[in-house]
C-alpha cells in the first residue's frame, strides 16, 4: 500500500491548525456504547465466526468485522455529538490481547478495517470548516513489561520490549495503512509498554518514510497519583517525550473530580498539547458510573477556563450525551498555551530528576 | 577573581553537583562484583536500596565482567529493581563498554535513563548508529571524548572531539542539546610522566571550554583516576579527590563517579597536604609530583588531620550560642547561656518563646528536612528541658505561669489499657515537644476512663493511643467507640508496633466519627500533629485521608471476598509430615525440675546484643555494625552507640542490669492441634494443656499447613516426647532506672535505658536458649555458633512466644506462666492484656524437633476458630475477640460492644 505523503502533511497541518484554535474534542467510551446495545454471542459471530469454536462474546474489536454498521454508528453518534477526533475500535487488536480469543492472526486486519471503518463515518460527517480525525489506538494489552506477574519472582517477566514492540510495529503499520490521521497510544498502565510502542512507531514512520502526529494518554491508576507501573505524571512525560508527541495526556481508572491533580501537574510541565479523557467518574458498588453529561461538563468547563487543556474527551462509562455536554462546556475557551521551559536533563525512574542548565 | 567570589560559585555549584555512586557498578565495587557472580541478587539490590536511601539521585549499573553473562546480568537486576519502588524511584544510568549490554538495560526500563557510553571511537557510523537507536529508545547519553585517534588529551582536543558530536548528535539525529553529557577524559596525574602532569588541569579547563561553547550540553567524569598514581595511600588519593572537585565543579563539571562517603571537606584537608596537591592538580610547578611525594607518607595511615573539639561557637551572641547548643545537644554551657538570656531578656518567658523556640525550629526544620536524626533531636530535647528547668523558679516568681506558652497545640498520649510498652510513644512525645506541642502523658496501662476523662480537662486537641501487643488493636477501637459516645470532636491518632493504616481504616476509624488517623512513626507524628492543628490545611487533610481509608476499606473487603481459605477438616489432614518413626526425641537431660538463674552473666549477654532493632528504635535504619560507617547516619549512629555504651557501664556499675530466667520441660504429646503436657514421666497425669492454631492458606503443592502441635509427637507414635518453656525478664531495677530519668527530664537518657533493657532481655533469651540446645536439653551439646549465626537462628530448635505469628493467642501466656510462675519467681506479670510487666520480658515455647521452624498462622476461617473455641471452652465471641487480627471474616459486632 502507497501512503500518499503529501496528502498525510496537509492532515496534520490541518489537524494542528484546529488545535491551535480551540479545544479539540475526542469522543467517549466505545466499550460503553456497545455494552448499551447487549449484544449476544451471535453479533459478535456474524457469518464470518460462526462456527469458531470457542466464545467470543467481550472481543469488541472483532465487531469491526462481524458487525460494522454498529461500529459505524457508534462513530457517528460521537461525531454529531461534536467530536474531532474519533477513535478507531482496536483497543485490544494486538496480537497478544487478541490471543485470549485465539484469533492473533487478525491483528493486522483488525487494525486495518478499524481504521478504514472510523475513516468512512469520518469522511461522511466532516466538511472544509470543520474537518474530523480519526486517531488510530494502540491500547496496553494485557501484559506488563515492567512488572511481574508472579509475586514470588519479581524478576520474571511474561512479555519483552522485543515481543511487544514487534507486535505494536504491527498494529501501527496497519492502522496508518487504513487511513488513520494519527496514532493514539492510551491507557498507559506501564511506560515500558508505551516505550515499545513509540519504539515501533519510530520504526515504522522510518519504513514508510513519512511521519503522523502521535498522541500519548497514561492512566493514573488510584489516588496515589501513580501509574500502575508505578511512575508519577511528570516522571510519565518524561519517559515519553522523546519521540515529542503531538500531546501527552491522561485518561480512564479516575473520574473527573480526582482526575485534575495530574492533569494539572502535566499541564504544567509538558512542552506539548495535554489531552484529558477520564471516566464518567469511580466506578460505583455496581460496576457502573454516576457522572452524568451534566456533572461531567460542570468538572470540565473549569479545567478548560483554567487553561490546563488542548484535547478533551471521555473514557469508561462516557456516552454521546456526555461528550455533546462536555464539547458545549469548552465552546469558545481558548486552549492551553504550550509553555516553553528552560532547558534541562530530565531523566526519570518512578520519579522525575531534572537538572536546569 | 577574589577568593570570596570562588567560595560562593562552589557552594552554587556543589548545591546541584550529583555524585553518581559506584556500588552497583562491577568494575568499581570488589563487593557487588562479588555478589552477582554468586548470584546474591538480593544482597545485590540491598547495595542498590542502600545508595537511593543515601540520597543518591541516580544509581549506576555496570555489570562489565568477562565471568559474567552481562546482558543476562544487566536485564535481571534492572528487572529486579523495577520491582523495588524505593529504589526504582530514581534513573538508572546504564553503564557498559558493550552495546549489547545497553541495549539489553534499555530494554527493562520505564523511565528515561542516562547511557554511559558511546564514543566516536569506531567512527562515525557506529556512532551514529548507536546515538539514533538511544534517542529512538528515549535515553540521555554519556558521550566520551574519543575518536577515531585516541582519546582527547588536551582541553582543545577535548573541545574538539566533544564539538563534532556535539554537531552530529544535535544536527544529524535530532537529539535535544540537554540529553547530552560529556565525559572529557579524566587522566591520572603525578605518574612520573611528564606528559601527564597536564592531564587534571586540561580536564578542568577542557569542561570550561565545553560548557561555553556547547549550549546546554553537561559534564561527567570518573574521578578516581586522577589519584591512580597514589594506589594503597587513601588519605592522599581523598585529598585529591576533592582539590579535584573544588575546581571542576566551578569550572562547569555537573556529575562525577566518585564514592561521596569519603570525600574530606576541601577546608579540612591538612594545609601542607592541600597546597601540594593543589600543585599537582593545576600543574602549578614542575616539581609538583616530586614534593606531594615528599609528604604523601606522613598522611598515609593518619588520613586527614584528627580535628580538634571547635569551641569558636561560643564567641557568638547568646541567641546564636542556645541554637547551637539545641541543634548539637550540647548541655555544657546551657545554664549559664539561659541565665545570660534572662537577663537581657524583660521576662523569663521571653527566652521561652524568644531564642529557645527559634532553636528548637531550627532543630524541627532540620529533623523535617532529614538532616537531623532522631537520637540528635531526644538530645536536642534534653537541652531544651534544661534550660526551661532553670527559668521555671524565675516564671513562677514573677506569678507569670500562665502556662500559655504558644503551644501549636495540646496532645494526650497514652499507652492503652493492658500494655506496657512505651519506648515508640515516649519517642513520639519528645518529637512533639521539640516541636512546640504541648504533650500529656498518661504512661502505660490507661484505661479508658482515665483517657477521656483527662482529656477534658487538659482541653487537649488531639489524642493518640499507642500499643504494642495485638489485644490492644482491640482496646484502641473501644477507646474510639467511648469517645464517639461521649460527643468527642477531637482527632484521634493511632501509633504502635502492630497498629497499622489499614487496621486502622478498616476497624477503629468506622467508630468514631472524627478523623482517626494512623501515624506509623515519630518523623510522620509531626507533620500529621500539625495539619490537623492548622486553619489552613486541617480540612484538605482530613478530607484526603478519610478518602484514602474509606478506598482502603473497600479493597479490604474485595480482598475478603477473593481469598479463600482452605477448610479447616482440609488444613488439617496436611500436616507438617515428620516421620516419628525414624525419630528418637531426646529426653531433657536437666530432668522435669524447674531451672532457676538468678544472676546472667551480664557481660556474656552484652556481648550478645543484637544492635540492629537497637537502631531501629531510634528510627535509624541499616545493619549493625555497617549503619556506623553509613554515610548519611553513620554519624549520628556512632554517638547513639558510644552512649549506649557508656549507659551499659553505667547500668552494670550501679547494679541495676539484673536479668533472670526460669526454664523448665514436661513430657508432651500432640493431640490434634493441642499439646498435652504431663506432671511425671510416665504420663499418667495431666498438667497443662496447649491450644495451638493451624495455617488455614490454601495449599496445593507439597507445602504444609504448620500448627506447632506438628513438631511434637502424638501419643499415638509410640515416641515419648518432651518440650519445654522459659521466661526472662531484664529486671524491674532498670525500669525503674528509665522512669527515674523520665521524671528528672532526661527522656534521651530513658529511652536509651528502655531500648537497651529490650535488647537484653533478647540477648537473655538467645543466651538461655544456647544453654538449653547444649546442655540444660542438651539435644546439641556440640553447637557451636558465632553471634552473628545466632541472629541468624541457624540453629536446631525453636523458641516461639505466645502473642507472635507461630501462636498468635496472647492468652495461652497465661498457661505459661502458671506452669513456670513466673510471678513469684521471677517477678514477671501480667497484665489483663497479657503483656508482661517489666516490659523488658520475653517468654515463651522450647521445641526441639530439627524440622521445627517459626511461621505464620495467618487468616484463619471461622470453622478453625468455632474448633478452637470449643478446645479453649470460651463462647465462639470470646475466641472472636482474643484472635481477631487473624479472623479472615468479619465477625460483626465484637463481644465486647455487644456487651456495652
Amino acid at each position: 500500500m502507497t501512503i500518499d505523503k503529501n496528502k498525510v502533511a496537509e492532515r496534520t497541518k490541518l489537524l494542528e491548525s484546529a488545535a491551535a484554535e480551540r479545544i479539540l474534542v475526542l469522543d467517549g467510551a466505545m466499550g460503553t456504547s456497545i455494552q448499551l446495545l447487549e449484544l449476544e454471542e451471535s453479533d459478535y459471530r456474524g457469518e464470518r465466526f460462526a462456527d469458531y469454536g470457542k466464545e467470543i462474546k467481550g472481543n469488541n474489536d472483532l465487531l469491526t468485522l462481524t458487525s460494522p454498521d454498529l461500529i459505524r454508528k457508534i462513530h457517528q453518534d460521537y461525531l454529531e455529538a461534536g467530536a474531532d477526533i474519533i477513535e478507531t475500535n482496536t483497543f485490544n487488536s494486538t496480537e497478544v490481547s487478541q490471543a485470549e480469543y485465539g484469533l492473533s492472526e487478525l491483528a493486522v486486519e483488525l487494525n486495518r478495517e478499524g481504521a478504514r471503518l472510523a475513516r468512512e463515518a469520518a469522511d461522511t460527517v466532516e466538511t472544509p470548516e470543520r474537518p474530523r480525525f480519526v486517531a488510530g489506538v494502540l491500547g496496553p494489552t494485557s501484559r506488563t513489561a515492567s512488572l511481574s506477574p508472579d509475586v514470588n519472582d519479581p524478576g520474571f517477566r511474561n512479555t519483552s520490549f522485543e515481543a511487544l514492540r514487534e507486535d505494536y510495529g504491527k498494529a501501527a503499520r496497519a492502522l496508518l495503512e487504513g487511513g488513520a490521521d494519527l496514532l493514539l497510544v492510551e491507557t498507559v498502565f506501564d511506560t515500558l509498554n508505551a516505550r515499545a510502542a513509540l519504539f515501533a512507531i519510530e520504526e515504522v514512520f522510518e519504513e514508510l518514510d513519512c511521519r503522523w502526529p502521535v498522541m500519548i494518554s497514561g492512566t493514573i491508576t488510584d489516588l496515589s497519583g501513580r501509574t500502575l507501573s508505578g511512575q508519577t505524571a511528570e516522571a510519565f512525560w518524561i519517559s515519553i517525550s522523546h519521540v515529542r508527541p503531538f500531546s501527552v495526556g491522561l485518561n480512564c481508572a479516575l473520574g473527573p473530580k480526582e482526575l485534575r491533580t495530574y492533569v494539572a501537574e502535566l499541564s504544567r510541565v509538558a512542552e506539548t498539547r495535554v489531552s484529558a479523557h477520564p471516566n464518567a467518574g469511580l466506578p460505583n458498588a455496581f460496576g457502573g458510573y454516576d457522572e452524568t453529561p451534566e456533572s461531567m461538563a460542570e468538572h470540565i468547563g473549569p479545567w478548560a477556563r483554567d487553561g490546563l487543556l488542548n484535547i478533551v474527551g471521555g473514557c469508561c462509562g462516557t456516552t454521546p450525551e456526555h461528550i455533546a455536554a462536555i464539547a458545549k462546556s469548552v465552546e469558545g475557551v481558548k486552549p492551553r498555551a504550550i509553555p516553553e521551559l528552560p532547558p534541562a536533563l530530565a531523566l526519570s525512574g518512578l520519579e522525575p530528576f531534572r537538572m536546569a542548565s | 577573581m577574589s577568593e570570596q567570589m570562588t567560595e560562593e560559585t562552589q557552594t552554587k555549584s556543589q548545591a546541584t553537583f550529583i555524585n553518581i555512586g559506584e556500588r552497583t557498578n562491577v568494575t568499581g565495587s570488589a563487593k557487588f562484583k562479588k555478589l552477582i557472580l554468586e548470584d546474591r541478587y538480593d544482597e545485590a539490590l540491598d547495595v542498590a536500596r542502600d545508595q537511593v536511601e543515601n540520597g543518591a539521585q541516580m544509581i549506576d549499573v555496570n555489570m562489565d565482567e568477562a565471568m559474567l553473562d552481562s546482558e543476562a546480568a544487566m536485564r535481571r537486576f534492572l528487572n529486579l529493581i523495577a520491582s523495588e519502588p524505593d529504589i526504582a524511584r530514581v534513573p538508572i544510568v546504564i553503564d557498559s563498554s558493550k552495546w549489547s549490554v545497553i541495549e539489553a538495560g534499555l530494554q527493562c526500563v520505564q523511565g528515561k535513563p542516562l547511557v554511559n557510553s558511546i564514543s566516536l571511537k569506531e567512527g562515525e557510523e557506529q556512532f551514529l548508529e548507536q546515538a539514533r537507536k538511544l534517542h529512538r529508545y528515549g535515553a540521555a547519553v554519556v558521550v566520551m571524548a574519543f575518536d577515531e585517534n585516541g582519546q582527547a588529551e588536551t582541553a582543545e582536543q577535548k573541545l574538539e572531539i566533544c564539538r563534532r558530536a556535539y554537531k552530529l548528535l544535535t544536527e544529524t539525529v535530532g537529539m535535544p542539546p540537554q540529553d547530552i553529557v560529556f565525559d572529557a577524559n579524566i587522566f591520572a596525574v603525578a605518574t612520573g610522566i611528564e606528559e601527564h602532569n597536564d592531564y587534571a588541569r586540561a580536564f578542568i579547563e577542557g569542561v570550561r571550554m565545553i560548557k561555553e561553547q556547547l549550549p546546554h550540553a553537561r559534564t561527567s567524569g570518573g574521578l578516581s583516576n586522577v589519584s591512580f598514581s597514589f594506589r594503597g595511600n587513601e588519605p592522599v588519593r581523598q585529598a585529591m579527590h576533592s582539590v579535584f572537585l573544588y575546581h571542576a565543579i566551578p569550572a562547569g563539571l555537573d556529575m562525577a563517579i566518585v564514592n561521596a562517603g569519603q570525600l574530606p571537606v576541601y577546608d579540612d584537608i591538612p594545609e601542607k597536604l592541600r597546597e601540594r596537591v593543589e600543585d599537582v592538580i593545576l600543574n602549578r610547578r614542575e616539581d609538583a609530583t616530586d614534593r606531594l611525594l615528599e609528604v604523601a607518607e606522613e598522611y598515609k595511615s593518619g588520613g586527614t588531620a584528627k580535628r580538634e573539639v571547635d569551641l569558636s561557637w561560643r564567641e557568638a551572641e547568646v541567641e546564636k550560642r542556645l541554637e547551637h547548643a539545641l541543634v548539637h545537644g550540647i548541655l555544657d554551657w546551657i545554664e549559664e547561656d539561659t541565665e545570660e538570656a534572662r537577663q537581657r531578656a524583660d521576662k523569663p518567658l521571653e527566652v521561652i518563646e524568644g531564642p529557645l523556640m527559634d532553636g528548637m525550629n531550627v532543630v524541627g526544620d532540620l529533623f523535617g528536612a532529614g538532616k537531623m536524626f532522631l537520637p540528635q533531636v531526644v538530645k536536642s530535647a534534653r537541652v531544651m528541658k534544661k534550660a526551661v528547668a532553670y527559668l521555671l523558679p524565675y516564671i513562677e516568681e514573677e506569678k507569670e505561669a500562665s502556662g500559655d506558652t504558644g503551644a501549636k497545640g495540646k496532645i494526650l498520649m497514652a499507652t492503652v489499657k493492658g500494655d506496657v510498652h512505651d519506648i515508640g510513644k515516649n519517642i513520639v512525645g519528645v518529637v512533639l515537644q521539640c516541636n512546640n506541642f504541648d504533650v500529656v502523658d498518661l504512661g502505660v496501662m490507661v484505661p479508658s476512663g482515665k483517657i477521656l476523662e483527662t482529656a477534658k480537662a487538659e482541653k487537649v486537641d488531639i489524642i493518640g493511643l499507642s500499643g504494642l501487643i495485638t489485644p490492644s488493636l482491640d482496646e484502641m477501637r473501644y477507646v474510639a467507640a467511648e469517645m464517639q459516645r461521649e460527643g468527642f470532636q477531637v482527632p484521634l491518632l493511632i501509633g504502635g508496633a502492630t497498629t497499622s493504616k489499614v487496621h486502622t481504616a478498616v476497624k477503629i476509624a468506622p467508630n468514631y466519627e472524627q478523623p482517626t488517623i494512623h501515624v506509623t512513626d515519630a518523623s510522620r507524628a509531626v507533620g500529621v500533629a500539625g495539619k490537623l492543628v492548622s486553619k489552613l490545611y486541617r480540612d484538605d487533610y482530613v478530607q484526603e485521608v478519610a478518602e484514602d481509608y474509606a478506598k482502603m476499606r473497600d479493597n479490604f473487603e474485595k480482598k475478603g471476598e477473593r481469598k479463600a481459605r482452605a477448610p479447616f477438616e482440609e488444613a488439617r489432614k496436611n500436616v507438617v509430615a515428620i516421620d516419628w518413626d525414624g525419630y528418637e526425641p531426646p529426653r531433657p537431660a536437666q530432668g522435669l525440675e524447674p531451672l532457676q538463674l538468678d544472676k546472667l552473666p551480664v557481660d556474656e549477654l552484652i556481648e550478645r546484643i543484637d544492635w540492629t532493632p537497637f537502631f531501629q528504635t531510634w528510627e535509624l535504619h541499616g545493619r549493625y555494625p555497617k549503619i556506623l560507617d553509613d554515610e548519611k547516619v553513620g554519624e549520628t549512629a556512632r554517638s547513639l552507640h558510644k552512649d549506649a555504651l557508656e549507659m551499659l557501664d553505667r547500668l552494670v556499675e550501679k547494679d541495676l542490669v539484673r536479668p533472670r530466667a526460669r526454664c523448665a520441660f514436661w513430657p508432651a504429646a500432640a493431640e490434634g492441634d493441642d499439646i498435652r503436657l504431663f506432671a511425671d514421666e510416665e504420663r499418667k497425669e495431666t498438667r497443662a494443656t496447649l491450644h495451638m492454631l493451624r495455617q488455614q492458606m490454601s495449599r496445593d503443592g507439597d507445602r504444609a499447613n504448620h500448627s506447632l502441635a506438628d513438631y511434637v509427637a502424638p501419643a499415638d507414635s509410640g515416641k515419648p516426647d518432651w518440650m519445654g518453656a522459659f521466661c526472662v525478664t531484664a529486671g524491674g531495677e532498670v525500669e525503674r532506672y528509665a522512669q527515674e530519668r523520665k521524671a528528672a527530664g532526661d527522656d534521651y537518657e530513658a529511652i536509651l535505658v528502655q531500648a537497651l533493657s529490650d535488647r537484653i532481655a533478647e540477648a537473655a533469651a538467645e543466651w538461655l536458649h544456647e544453654q538449653v540446645r547444649r546442655k540444660v536439653w542438651g539435644y546439641a551439646a556440640e553447637e557451636s555458633l558465632s553471634n552473628d549465626e545466632l541472629i541468624a537462628e541457624k540453629y536446631r530448635g525453636i523458641r516461639p512466644a505466645p502473642g507472635y505469628p507461630a501462636c498468635p493467642d496472647h492468652t495461652e501466656k497465661a498457661t505459661l506462666f502458671e506452669l513456670l510462675d513466673c510471678e513469684e519467681a521471677l517477678g514477671v506479670r501480667l497484665t489483663e492484656s497479657f503483656a508482661m510487666t517489666p516490659a523488658s520480658s520475653v517468654s515463651g515455647w522450647y521445641f526441639g524437633h530439627p524440622d521445627a521452624r517459626y511461621f505464620g498462622v495467618g487468616r484463619i476461617g471461622k470453622d478453625q476458630v468455632e474448633d478452637y473455641a470449643e478446645r479453649k471452652g470460651w463462647s465462639l465471641e470470646e475466641a472472636e475477640r482474643w484472635l481477631a487480627p487473624n479472623l479472615d471474616y468479619d465477625p460483626g459486632i465484637t463481644a465486647r460492644q455487644a456487651a456495652e
